[in-house]
């Protein structure tokens, strides 16, 4: 499996050609993340109760490489919803991927969906 | 620094769109942090450093030419080549070319092994040879030339590299420029006993040695032996290109520019280390990033942005862990005023000022050892404020009956400059606060970058927002976040009176928004405070340690510190743990508090690992959590022969008295059998010492980054007793400290300090000794181990996988071996 930025770019919601079929909601915590491997990569999904939404995002922190950010815990920053790595408390917008407490690069964002119960993270290809 | 300072505030101003920025860079990285350059060598972190991630350049569209020397000015053309051959035309030419370390003409300075300290490059170098020398020389010595600031960092550079560093200095002291003889020898007497040592009034002759350095001569008997040289000597202003195009120069280097940072060509701009400004290069960083503004608003159009007449060369700084500042006039001949001086050898402390005649006016002074008052005797110095009637109050601290020296921080005029490197004054802290509504640290930093360079003025900007709050009739609220207007005592008693069960219900309550990664682990502890919940039940508000119960590592595994209570272990369990760890092939070592740390295992071999381990009789040690982490002991009475007591029974008894207890921070306890203290108890968040009678009981002591030593609480008295009062003590702290708030540190804030804490616990001054009690009675009777709770439920274990749709492993952690065992690759 490759732990490199470059495999992860953002997906829009209207470029998704595949919705992956990752597992079923109840398999994730309510105010949480976990983390779902789709082919070679990892990616974090959040399901943020509080707001009703989901959320999925590169499971890769860019800090330092390393494959936690499914684990951080979620919160919201003037309204702007982020996951804070668990590492040393980068935090990322869960919408746009924008690092809200420093320069770091983006990460990159994808789309979720729910139908019957399942999650489905959207990608384009 | 100062070039990249120059386009910060370029980008930042109106105007700016109508001109292209470009900007060229010698070295291969973009600007970075020069004056924190020694922390390369803790973290070894390159990155670290920048000033602005790469991107940020492209971000506000300037373009950057890195590795990329500009090698000619053509000033008739206005043209510039660089070493590649590239034409660029120019309006106007800003040169920030900065300084090059100076080496002095000494023989053989040419020699493998003499480095000088300046960029990344030269750190790397130092670093290679010093492993290479480190493989064939048993205690290598390298020695520093330059006894100045960046020596002595240098100094510490070397010895954080293994070798025994030796500070060579031509003046007969240190930093000769900033300290009087007395400051600069107790500064000389602390780093000696760290293991710097010192050769002063030493005049090089020569380096020694054959292609490579074996020493230094400095007399004709008079010699050295080093493995290496670092030479700090000062620096020389890299103004290459100014003398090449002709640009009026001074004699001895520097491009002479005026207050406006022009040269004598109106079209080229110097600023930082090679700009000659009244005949003087300024080595600092505000300064330089002064002049970066003052360039920046000319060539913009508002010319009235003049540098300074006088540019104040105050400097505080951290050296090797010792504070060092000097400010105004440091050294002052005796017709110009009198010097008030403390001097105390056995605590590494010398504190000068330098007073008028008349004794009204404050001209300068030295701090070295501490220098937490610099700030306000800057300003009192800057702003001419009137000194109060006893002057030496000011370095003494007042004495009893009198008043506090120093006035609060809202005296100062408007006009004083609070943050130098940001040129924030007081008065735009204030209004800031006042007109804009920035009523944090976090705001008012945003709004007026104060506090953003060094840092060193954050205390005063604290004071100042929370007085100006104050004078507009507004409470001060010490709110853990911006979803509750609270601080944790208050959510403490809101939680506790309201029975309010979970964290979501609390924000709904009292809070707003969605919560964040400070209030949550923040609540999460009060709810184990009062419920003695374990962090099981709300898993997703623990930090992430509390979540997996198992303290995250550099790769994202995790450690597992079983708990061994006062360090006491069987060979039955030493075997235990032995097979298990070997197992799971996790890497072994002995923690400071007297455990086993078990590291490097996968997020779905926790609950596996701990099976075994609770098959084996062992219990969660609660490692990962701001909980009692463990109480040390020393042997004791049972085998020492100085014993006064059984100091392990006591320990142990303590330790699972108090394990599992959440707390704003982690506690640690120690129990000495006699007063040798060998469980090092004083410097814990509590300590019981035997003594002919009984225990003598200490409190907030702290060892750590900031170590505190330990308060006495009580003298002689019986277990119970000693028990008592630290369960008082303890509840207390767990119940008005603010989140992740050590005991020393909220002992520091508590008002009264430690008197108060005996009337509360002894005294039973606010009456809730009783209540106190029963809670702490509460927290032991109800403990349980959550590890049990979570391999024996399924639905918590079920969290203990990467994927949550594949059963495998994350297959991106690599170790690599080290010393028969195994550790993460390294960061990248």
């Amino acid at each position: 499996m490759i732990s490199n930025l470059s495999t992860y770019e953002a997906v829009e919601l209207e470029k998704v050609s595949i919705w992956f079929k990752a597992a079923a909601a109840s398999k994730f915590p309510d105010n949480g993340g976990a983390c779902v491997k789709y082919k070679d990569m990892q990616i974090a999904v959040f399901n943020f109760t509080r707001e009703g939404t989901w959320y999925a995002c590169q499971n890769l922190c860019p800090h330092k490489m390393e494959m936690v950010l499914s684990r951080g815990m979620i919160g919201e920053d003037k309204g702007e919803p982020k996951v804070a790595c668990p590492l040393h408390k980068n935090s990322f917008s869960l919408k746009t991927g924008k690092h809200l407490n420093g320069e770091l690069n983006r990460i990159a964002t994808y789309p979720v969906k729910i139908e019957g119960g399942f999650v489905y993270i959207g990608f384009s290809e | 620094m100062v070039g990249y300072k120059f386009c910060e505030k370029f980008v930042a101003k109106v105007g700016r769109d109508a001109f292209k920025l470009i900007v060229f860079g010698e070295e291969a990285r973009v600007a970075y942090d020069r004056v924190h350059l020694s922390e390369y060598f803790e973290n070894g972190d390159a990155e670290r450093l920048s000033m602005v991630p790469r991107q940020w350049y492209l971000e506000n569209n300037i373009e950057l030419y890195t590795n990329e020397r500009v090698t000619d000015i053509h000033r008739n053309s206005k043209t510039i080549t660089t070493l590649s051959e590239k034409t660029f035309k120019y309006d106007y030419l800003v040169l920030a070319t900065g300084s090059s370390p100076f080496v002095p003409q000494i023989n053989g300075v040419d020699k493998d092994g003499v480095f000088v300290y300046r960029t990344i490059e030269d750190l790397e170098g130092t670093l290679a040879y010093a492993e290479k020398i480190k493989q064939t020389v048993n205690k290598p010595k390298a020695a520093i030339l330059g006894g100045g600031l960046l020596g002595l960092e240098a100094a510490k550079a070397v010895m954080d590299m293994g070798m025994e560093p030796h500070v060579v200095e031509f003046a007969p002291k240190l930093m000769p420029r900033q300290l009087d003889t007395r400051s600069s020898k107790v500064l000389q007497v602390k780093l000696e006993s760290m293991g710097i040592h010192i050769h002063l009034s030493k005049a090089t002759n020569q380096i020694l040695g054959n292609g490579h350095i074996i020493g230094m001569e400095f007399g004709e008997d008079d010699v050295l032996n080093v493995d290496m040289l670092v030479i700090s000597a000062g620096i020389r202003p890299r103004d290459e290109l100014g003398k090449s195009c002709g640009l009026k120069m001074g004699t001895r280097g520097g491009i002479v520019v005026d207050n406006k940072m022009k040269t004598s060509d109106p079209s080229i701009f110097a600023i930082g280390e090679i700009a000659l400004y009244n005949q003087m290069i300024y080595g600092l960083v505000a300064p330089g990033y002064e002049m970066a503004g003052v360039a920046v608003d000319q060539i913009l159009g508002s010319e009235k942005s003049l540098m300074a007449a006088e540019i104040d060369m105050s400097t505080k700084l951290k050296l090797i862990g010792v504070d060092v500042a000097s400010f105004g006039i440091p050294f002052m001949p005796a017709e110009k005023g009198h010097s008030i001086i403390f001097e105390n050898k056995t605590e590494s402390l010398y504190k000068r000022i330098n007073v008028s005649h008349d004794g009204k006016k404050l001209l300068g002074g030295i701090l070295v050892g501490e220098a937490k008052d610099y700030n306000m005797l800057l300003q009192m110095y800057l702003n001419e404020m009137p000194l109060p009637k006893n002057p030496e109050n000011l370095i003494l601290g007042s004495r009893a009956g009198e008043d506090m020296s120093f006035g609060s921080a809202m005296d100062l005029p408007d006009t004083a400059v609070v943050c130098s490197c940001e040129a924030v004054t007081k008065g735009q802290i204030c209004c800031s606060v006042k007109d804009d509504g920035n009523e944090s640290m976090k705001a008012i930093a945003k709004a007026t970058k104060a506090t953003t360079g060094c840092g060193g003025c954050k205390p005063m900007v604290d004071d100042l927002i929370k007085e100006t709050l104050k004078s507009l009739g507004k409470v001060v609220k010490e709110s853990i976040c911006e979803h509750f207007e609270y601080s944790r005592q208050e959510l403490y008693d809101i939680v506790k009176l309201r029975k309010i069960e979970d964290y979501d219900s609390l924000l709904d309550e009292v809070g707003k928004g969605h919560g964040c990664e400070v209030c949550k682990p923040a609540v999460a502890s009060i709810f184990a405070s009062i419920y003695n919940e374990t962090a099981n039940r709300q898993a997703t508000i623990q930090d992430t340690n509390d979540r997996y119960l198992a303290n995250i590592q550099r790769n994202g595994t995790y450690s597992v510190v079983p708990r061994v209570a006062a360090g006491e272990i069987t060979p039955k369990q030493l075997l235990a743990m032995g097979r298990i760890a070997q197992k799971y092939d996790l890497y072994t070592k002995i923690t400071g508090g007297q455990r086993i740390d078990m590291f490097g295992a996968q997020l779905h071999e926790l609950p596996l690992i701990w099976e075994e381990l609770i098959a084996e009789g062992f219990e969660t040690g609660q490692a990962y959590g701001k909980s009692l982490r463990t109480v040390k002991s020393c042997v004791g009475s049972t085998w020492c022969r100085y014993g006064m007591d059984e100091s392990v029974t006591f320990a142990i008894d303590i330790e699972n008295r108090y394990k599992g207890i959440r707390s704003p921070h982690k506690i640690k306890g120690g129990v000495s059998g006699c007063i040798r203290e060998c469980a090092e108890a004083r410097n814990k968040d509590f300590g019981f010492i035997a003594v002919e009678g009984g225990w003598n009981v200490y409190i907030c002591g702290n060892g750590g980054a900031n170590p505190q030593h330990a308060k006495l609480l009580i003298e002689t008295v019986d277990k119970a007793a000693a028990t008592k009062y630290v369960d008082r003590f303890l509840m207390y702290y767990i119940k008005t400290a603010p989140p992740l708030t050590r005991t020393a540190a909220w002992l520091d804030k508590l008002e009264g300090g430690i008197d108060y804490v005996k009337d509360v616990v002894i005294n039973d001054c606010l009456g809730i000794a009783a209540e106190l009690d029963k809670e702490m009675q509460h927290l032991v009777d109800t403990y349980k181990c959550e590890w049990k709770e979570a391999v024996e439920n399924p639905e918590i274990r079920e969290k203990y996988t990467h994927f949550v749709n594949a059963d495998e492993a994350d297959d991106t952690i690599e170790f690599v071996s080290l010393r028969d065992q195994k550790m993460p690759k390294v960061w990248a």
